[in-house]
């Protein structure tokens, strides 16, 4: 996109299908994961048949609730530190559109072609913790600090196996630009055998579980939830928002689940890419113009597909405690992340 | 030592530590406790139960249950009450399983007046109680996957429990508030197809235990969240009263169905009492899906041969009891419900003491949150199942 | 009575109700005032004020461990009836004597709690009067720890202090709130306002024909 584009744009319209761009690639897999999973899924779990009479089979349910979002008041509690009030949950959305900036979509079309990309992914994904903890401490709620509090040892908790997971394809890559990361698994090859590429969800089964775990607490979503935690906190940092902020809130979280499904589906499904010894591709260059369009598809479609574990999970199980979940992290998840890192190198040395 | 001693134990030396730990750092950062309020509108307190915990981050230090939010003064009703209309009362003290509120009070109308109801009328008493029983503890067992953030099989049990309010209000008109209940029997026989209908309502609630077995109970998440948490031993529950699976759970067998003798069918069929050592969360959890199950094979039995004959024994039309007192309790879905009935030979009741099963389970509270995690105070409340109408009467 | 378990309602005469009470009079002696024994129901006995507490401990001493409930009676009966009296009429006249129930009385509150004895599932009521010009008893806390919340309902409702209680406090009430609610003279304020439409009930009983006439007044 952006090598087609340079010829023969002006700047500013660039800028604008970029963000453009940005907004349809957190929007589009939020929407989609609400109605579908969310509303649609939920529901089947639940012997029920969800929203079934805004369009058909409920379709436009989501529309009608974003408007009764954006209708009612905005409340900002007396006590409440506004200006922090007021832009913590942009904060957090801010972080998923950062996010989404380094997700390739195609083999040209990308936001920004970052060579330190997985290290920036996972720099940026932290912002939303920043959000979270402006909510909780500027609400003037202890419900919310609570849940602020927790959420932002939570998040940092499971930051570490989310790095340490991802150091694995780092090393087996030997990039940490997600493009050459998506090349590097789809112009693979598995003992000399290049039909599937080398998805790296084969060789680092390891990474993808602990990175899927860590992804699961990084989203907050049970059996994570703490930090929000209906029955305990009532709703944790977000108690106190309502209208707009807290749709804000609502967005942020699903869209960062999708753009962190579209992560994981770069580091370890292969992204974008179809095996390229399907089509008889040798490196980025061979690569046909199609694949900016399908691209997109592949990915969407991955994504969809990591999203349903996401939910899946968050609708079947109860949530941990709090030190039950340090203790999960540091004891459980980060020490087999360091054996994995380890046979990993000793592994990439050897072959 | 017994499993549960060392389970208190560790649990005691746990907050021992916690806190010393905690008064060496509050003398470098002077940190001071926080007190939260939950309730009393909160999702956890299902109703209007507020406690007051004081929090040491997110450990309690004490915490103090604060209720009459809801309180309606049922014993000060009933004493300007004739003994029919209490009944329409004493349904709204256990809103979940009302048909079992009504026939301890009616059962002490009776033994006060020397009669007994038919044996039909006694049979089908029996299985309306273990209906509303089933109604009301396979919501419990619904709505503790949502205390704990498993959303899911709330609405498994509001589907199941759907068949059996079906039934109940098939037979008494009123889903939540039958009123069916009389002095000397009951207002109305089975309806047609009932019983053909409940055996296949028996064996679906059987499959939802089933389900929520093998989906919450064997869930690993949810056995670290209630297995070792808010033990309560043996002697500490007799001491606070505790009831019903509660004090089953903390290994006391003991089940008012089978150890009294009262006018109703149970010691006609063959069942068990289920009981458990630990008295942990976990333990009183399971011991009510064990008691749904049971309830259904009890009902199973007492279908099979329901005696014929009348619903309602010869009572005189204005019901005067004569003087004296009686105490009858029962064993509800929640535990211990009785009533201690003064007559003075009149119409209605001189004095009624209401002895509410969640009274007793709840006042255990104060006992028992020292020193959990905030977490730990949704499992433990959710365990001890209070139902708010139960506590405040 | 269950046929797996201990048959106590086919003793007769019921020497088991009976021997508790013996066994309770040699423990706190004369201070067992009064008691009822009903073969094959309950039993009852009443206790000097005095030995409150001390009969409290006895009973779990001799195996009554599960604490049921604790409350009280006032014996006195209402003046107003069942509030249903004609406003405008002069009040009528009623009965006020003190009449207490089983195992006797001479106050017009009692207290009553039930102890149970967890393998012979027998209970006893256990009475005692609360002195009319100063209402306070001892408290069981210290023996039973559930009744702390009995205690302050007790007192709450009734007015009966219970010397030894660590915090009586109002359980449902707010703390300013004057009057004790189950007291006889205290006005249910419902019926005092509104007639109450429900004074006349006549739902056809199924038992009997439509027109029967039950033993009216």
């Amino acid at each position: 996109m952006n090598a087609l584009l340079a010829a023969d744009l002006p700047y500013w319209a660039q800028s604008l299908l970029r963000v453009l761009g940005g907004v349809v690639a957190v929007l589009l897999p939020a929407g989609t994961i609400v109605y579908l999973f969310l509303f649609k899924m939920m529901s089947f779990m639940q012997s029920r048949l969800g929203p079934m009479e805004a369009g058909p089979y409920g379709s436009m349910q989501l529309f009608a609730e974003v408007g009764k979002w954006l209708q009612k008041e905005d409340i900002t509690p007396a006590r409440a530190d506004r200006v922090i009030f007021k832009i913590a949950p942009l904060v957090v959305l801010a972080s998923t559109f950062l996010l989404v900036a380094v997700v390739p979509f195609g083999p040209d079309a990308w936001f920004t072609n970052f060579e330190a990309g997985v290290f920036y992914m996972l720099a940026v994904s932290s912002v939303s913790v920043l959000g979270i903890l402006m909510a909780g401490w500027s609400s003037a709620n202890k419900y919310s600090l609570l849940g602020g509090l927790r959420a932002a040892g939570q998040l940092i908790a499971y930051e570490l196996p989310m790095v340490l997971a991802v150091i694995g394809v780092i090393i087996q890559a030997g990039t940490m630009n997600l493009q050459g990361i998506v090349l590097a698994q789809n112009g693979g090859e598995i003992f000399g055998w290049n039909g599937l590429g080398n998805p790296y969800i084969l060789t680092q089964f390891t990474g993808f579980i602990i990175f899927m775990i860590a992804v699961q607490a990084e989203l907050t979503q049970t059996p994570f939830d703490m930090p929000i935690a209906e029955s305990e906190l009532v709703s944790g940092y977000m108690t106190e928002y309502s209208g707009f902020r807290f749709l804000t809130f609502f967005i942020a979280e699903f869209a960062t689940a999708g753009v962190f499904s579209l992560i994981a589906s770069v580091l370890f499904l292969g992204g974008w890419g179809v095996p390229f010894a399907w089509f008889d591709w040798n490196s980025i260059d061979d690569v046909s113009d199609w694949m900016n369009v399908v691209g997109p598809l592949i990915m969407f479609t991955k994504m969809m597909g990591l999203a349903f574990v996401i939910m899946w999970v968050r609708f079947s199980y109860p949530r941990f405690r709090e030190d039950q979940l340090q203790r999960f992290a540091w004891k459980v998840l980060i020490p087999v992340s360091l054996v994995n890192i380890m046979i990993t190198a000793i592994l990439k040395v050897a072959f | 030592m017994t499993s549960t001693e060392s389970l208190i134990d560790r649990r005691q030396l746990a907050y021992i530590a916690s806190q010393a730990a905690d008064a060496r750092l509050n003398v470098e950062l002077e940190t001071e406790g926080m007190t939260l309020n939950i309730g009393p509108q909160h999702p956890a307190t299902h109703g209007t139960l507020r406690i007051i915990a004081h929090l040491d981050g997110e450990q309690v230090v004490w915490a103090e249950p604060s209720c009459g939010y809801m309180h309606r003064g049922y014993e000060k009703l009933t004493e300007v009450r004739t003994y029919p209309q209490v009944t329409s009362l004493v349904n709204r003290i256990d809103w979940l399983g009302s048909f079992a509120n009504e026939v301890p009070f009616i059962l002490a109308a009776e033994k006060l007046m020397g009669i007994e109801a038919p044996p039909r009328a006694q049979w089908i008493r029996t299985i309306l109680f273990e209906l509303s029983r089933i109604a009301n503890v396979s919501l419990f067992l619904g709505d503790l996957g949502v205390q704990l953030g498993a959303v899911t099989p709330v609405f498994m049990a509001f589907r199941d429990r759907e068949h059996v309010l079906n039934l109940i209000e098939g037979t008494t008109g009123g889903r939540f508030h039958p009123n069916f209940d009389r002095i000397g029997g009951l207002k109305d026989d089975l309806p047609a197809g009932f019983i053909d209908e409940t055996r296949a309502v028996m064996k679906t609630l059987r499959n939802f235990c089933t389900e929520m077995e093998d989906l919450l109970f064997g869930n690993e998440i949810f056995q670290s969240r209630t297995r070792g948490i808010g033990v309560i031993p043996k002697d500490i529950a007799m001491q606070y009263g505790l009831s019903g699976a509660n004090l089953r759970a903390s290994g006391v067998d003991w089940d008012l169905r089978r150890d009294q003798s009262l006018p109703m069918a149970w010691d006609k069929v063959d069942w068990k009492v289920w009981t458990h050592p630990d008295g942990d969360s976990f333990a009183r959890c399971w011991i009510r899906l064990q008691e749904v199950r049971e309830s259904t094979l009890i009902v199973d039995q007492l279908l099979d041969n329901i005696p014929s004959g009348p619903v309602m024994a010869k009572v005189p039309r204005i019901i005067k009891v004569p003087e004296g007192e009686a105490w009858v309790s029962t064993e509800n879905p929640l535990g211990e419900m009785g009533y201690y009935v003064v007559s003075k030979g009149d119409l209605g009741p001189f004095r009624t003491k209401i002895r509410s099963a969640s009274f007793n389970n709840i006042s255990i509270v104060p006992w028992i949150l020292k020193g959990v995690y905030v977490p730990d105070i949704i499992t433990i409340l959710a365990s001890l199942y209070f139902i708010l109408g139960d506590i405040d009467r | 009575m269950s046929s797996t378990d201990t048959p106590i309602a086919e003793i007769p005469g019921d020497t088991l109700r009976e021997r508790i009470v013996d066994d309770l009079r040699t423990h706190i002696g004369a201070d067992l005032v009064d008691s009822l024994v009903k073969p094959g129901d309950d039993v009852w006995v009443r206790v000097s004020t005095d030995a409150w507490r001390r009969a409290g401990v006895a009973l779990r001493d001799m195996g009554f461990e599960y604490f049921c409930f604790l409350s009280a009676i006032d014996w006195m009966p209402s003046p107003f009836g069942k509030g249903e009296d004609d406003p405008t009429a002069p009040p009528p006249e009623r009965d006020d004597t003190v009449r207490q129930g089983y195992a006797g009385g001479a106050t017009r509150m009692q207290v009553l709690a039930r102890l149970v004895h967890p393998t012979l599932h027998v209970g006893v009521n256990i009475k005692c009067d609360v002195p009319d010009a100063e209402p306070v008893v001892e408290s069981w806390v210290s023996v039973f720890a559930g009744a702390n919340w009995h205690e302050r309902e007790a007192h709450e409702m009734f007015g009966i202090g219970f010397a030894g209680h660590p915090d009586l406090r109002n359980m449902y009430l707010p703390t300013e709130f004057e009057g004790h609610p189950l007291r006889k003279d205290f006005p249910l304020l419902a019926r005092m306002v509104k007639p109450w439409p429900g004074i006349v009930d006549v739902e056809p009983m199924p038992g009997g024909s439509a027109d029967e006439e039950g033993d009216a007044e």
